[in-house]
């Protein structure tokens, strides 16, 4: 099985933590035509780490590299969930009960229903959990 | 009450007698086993048989900080190792500090300059003084211990921290001093305050010793009627051994014992010798120091000099609170930071640029140092679990080089200014 078609490429951004950078990111992704997909923002004193999926990853990239962004790639896979209560109980489950851990995790919910973008730390074993599981992983493809 | 009234009330041409012999013998001394001063003196076309006359000390090539770096760390000793008793060790400019050595009569001279010191702010046998100040490598706990010794007193040698509990012993064992910075005693009487202690009517602390950092007028002021005490500056750097001098109860100025110190006020650019009452560099020539003599140190610090004898009788010359300094060097927390020790710890971390600010500031009296470093795009991960070790890293470096706890904050890079010519690198927002 191709496990590669279910990794997803996330950006991060060092950002400070002070009015007004993120809007120079999303300002820069606007003039790029980058759509954002999803994104979070983790925090630590500071500083804060911005994470998004966005439909051309490579351009987001050099463009706010440019500016000077500290900008990294990240390797996520991105689950469909039932939008409804319980949704995340069956993937939070299966991942526990296969022994992998979840760094960090964020959630949208999109016209074709709710999905979970999780960061793992075994991402082949995680994927291979969630198919078992009988679970839909949502392509890189559908991102881009 | 004076300590040694026959050196403290020598007349003024005495004491300049006194002085020159002092000088002579000294360059006499290093000429003839010093190769480093022989150097410099030939260096600077002048001899030993040069100096006639006490003013002829302006022959004399200085000395600066640079010297005792590059002669680190034992270089500039005229003593041999068997001879000390102890070391000192304080800030240097870049990656080394500076060490201090003493003989057993080095030692002396300084806790008599000491005995005389606290003696001129009315402590003696019966008082209970309360050091404060840090024990260990650092002059100030063990210079303040062995004066107040000197002059019978009864020492509580609390060290620094631990506010309440040294509260809490101030009540107790009834401090009637303490010797400390001028900012933690701020600092202790805000905590006492918080534990329903007021130092002014529920303790007998009635002197405070306060120096090893700049401060004011206005803050004695306020000590004075905050805390109901007198309060003292005391100065000195640890290329003099350690606090030496001190203000009398006149509180007109600090005392320099002529017999151990002998005193320039120089123009920082020119090197020229300006008269009493002119603000410019403080030079010292350390009359008697065996281990580690210095002429005509450069010390950073300006001020002025009043030759005047004052009111309490004792007739040296005396130096007004310190004004700045000629470089960049901060005081934090009683401890000498210069900006280039942070740039050569930076250099070592590749994760951080070599791009910095530092911002000073004071949080309930105690000196806060937050250091700015941009984030290197190679550095950078997703996890912020990496971005706080290398924040912890950058912490753990400057703690170990510097000897002061300071914040870091990681910002983007780029952020920070770009200076062409001369850095300012310093934003200090304390107010004295």
């Amino acid at each position: 099985m191709d496990q590669k078609q279910y990794i997803i490429r996330q950006i991060s951004i060092f950002s400070e933590n002070r009015p007004g950078r993120l809007a120079a990111i999303a300002y820069a992704l606007e003039e790029e035509k980058v759509n954002i997909f999803a994104f979070s923002i983790a925090e630590a004193s500071g500083f804060g780490v911005v994470r998004a999926l966005v439909d051309h990853p490579d351009r987001a990239y050099t463009r706010l590299t440019g500016l000077g962004f500290n900008v990294a790639f990240t390797e996520v896979i991105a689950v469909a969930m039932r939008d409804e209560p319980g949704g995340l109980y069956d993937i939070a489950t299966l991942l526990g009960d296969a022994g992998i851990n979840i760094e960090y995790s964020y959630a949208y919910s999109g016209r074709d229903g709710a999905v979970l973008i999780i960061r793992v730390d075994r991402v082949d074993q995680a994927i291979e959990a969630i198919l078992a599981g009988k679970k839909e992983l949502l392509q890189a493809k559908a991102f881009s | 009450m004076k300590w040694d009234p026959r050196i403290e009330e020598m007349p003024v041409e005495e004491q300049k007698r006194h002085q020159y012999r002092l000088l002579k013998t000294l360059v006499c001394r290093l000429y003839a086993f010093s190769p480093f001063y022989r150097d410099r003196m030939k260096e600077a076309k002048v001899h030993p048989d040069d100096l006639r006359s006490l003013a002829d000390v302006q022959k004399l090539p200085c000395m600066f900080k640079r010297d005792l770096r590059d002669n680190y760390p034992d270089g500039l000793f005229t003593a041999s190792q068997e001879e000390l008793v102890r070391y000192h060790v304080s800030s240097g400019t870049t990656g080394k500090p500076t060490v201090v050595g003493y003989t057993a009569p080095d030692l002396d001279h300084w806790t008599t300059s000491l005995a005389r010191g606290l003696s001129s702010c009315g402590l003696g046998r019966g008082d209970v003084i309360q050091v404060s100040y840090g024990y260990g490598l650092f002059t100030g706990g063990l210079g303040l211990h062995y004066g107040a010794e000197r002059i019978g007193a009864t020492v509580l040698p609390s060290s620094v921290g631990n506010t309440e509990r040294q509260i809490e012993l101030m009540q107790d064992l009834h401090s009637t001093a303490i010797a400390c910075t001028p900012s933690y005693l701020l600092h202790m009487g805000e905590v006492a305050e918080k534990m329903g202690v007021s130092i002014k009517d529920d303790t007998d602390l009635k002197v405070g010793i306060l120096g090893a950092e700049p401060w004011s007028e206005r803050m004695r002021d306020h000590m004075q009627q905050w805390l109901g005490i007198r309060a003292y500056n005391i100065y000195g750097t640890s290329e003099l051994s350690g606090p030496m001098f001190t203000d009398c109860t006149e509180q007109q100025g600090i005392h320099i014992w002529s017999d151990l110190a002998l005193i320039e006020v120089l123009d920082p650019e020119t090197g020229e010798a300006l008269p009493s009452g002119e603000k410019g560099e403080l030079t010292i020539t350390m009359l008697q120091k065996e281990a580690l003599p210095m002429i005509r140190y450069r010390i950073g610090d300006i001020t002025s000099m009043d030759e005047s004898i004052c009111a309490c009788g004792r007739t040296h010359p005396r130096i007004d609170r310190i004004q700045g300094r000629v470089d960049d060097m901060l005081i934090i927390r009683g401890i000498n930071v210069f900006p280039s020790q942070i740039e050569h710890a930076l250099l070592s971390i590749p994760e951080v640029g070599q791009h910095f600010m530092i911002i000073v500031d004071r949080k309930n009296n105690l000196d806060t140092l937050l250091l700015q470093v941009e984030l290197q795009s190679g550095a950078f991960s997703d996890k912020i679990n990496d971005l706080m070790a290398i924040r912890r890293k950058v912490e753990y470096r400057l703690k170990n080089a510097l000897n002061v706890a300071a914040e870091v904050e990681l910002v983007e890079p780029g952020s920070l200014p770009r200076f062409e010519g001369k850095s300012k690198r310093v934003i200090d927002r304390r107010v004295l």
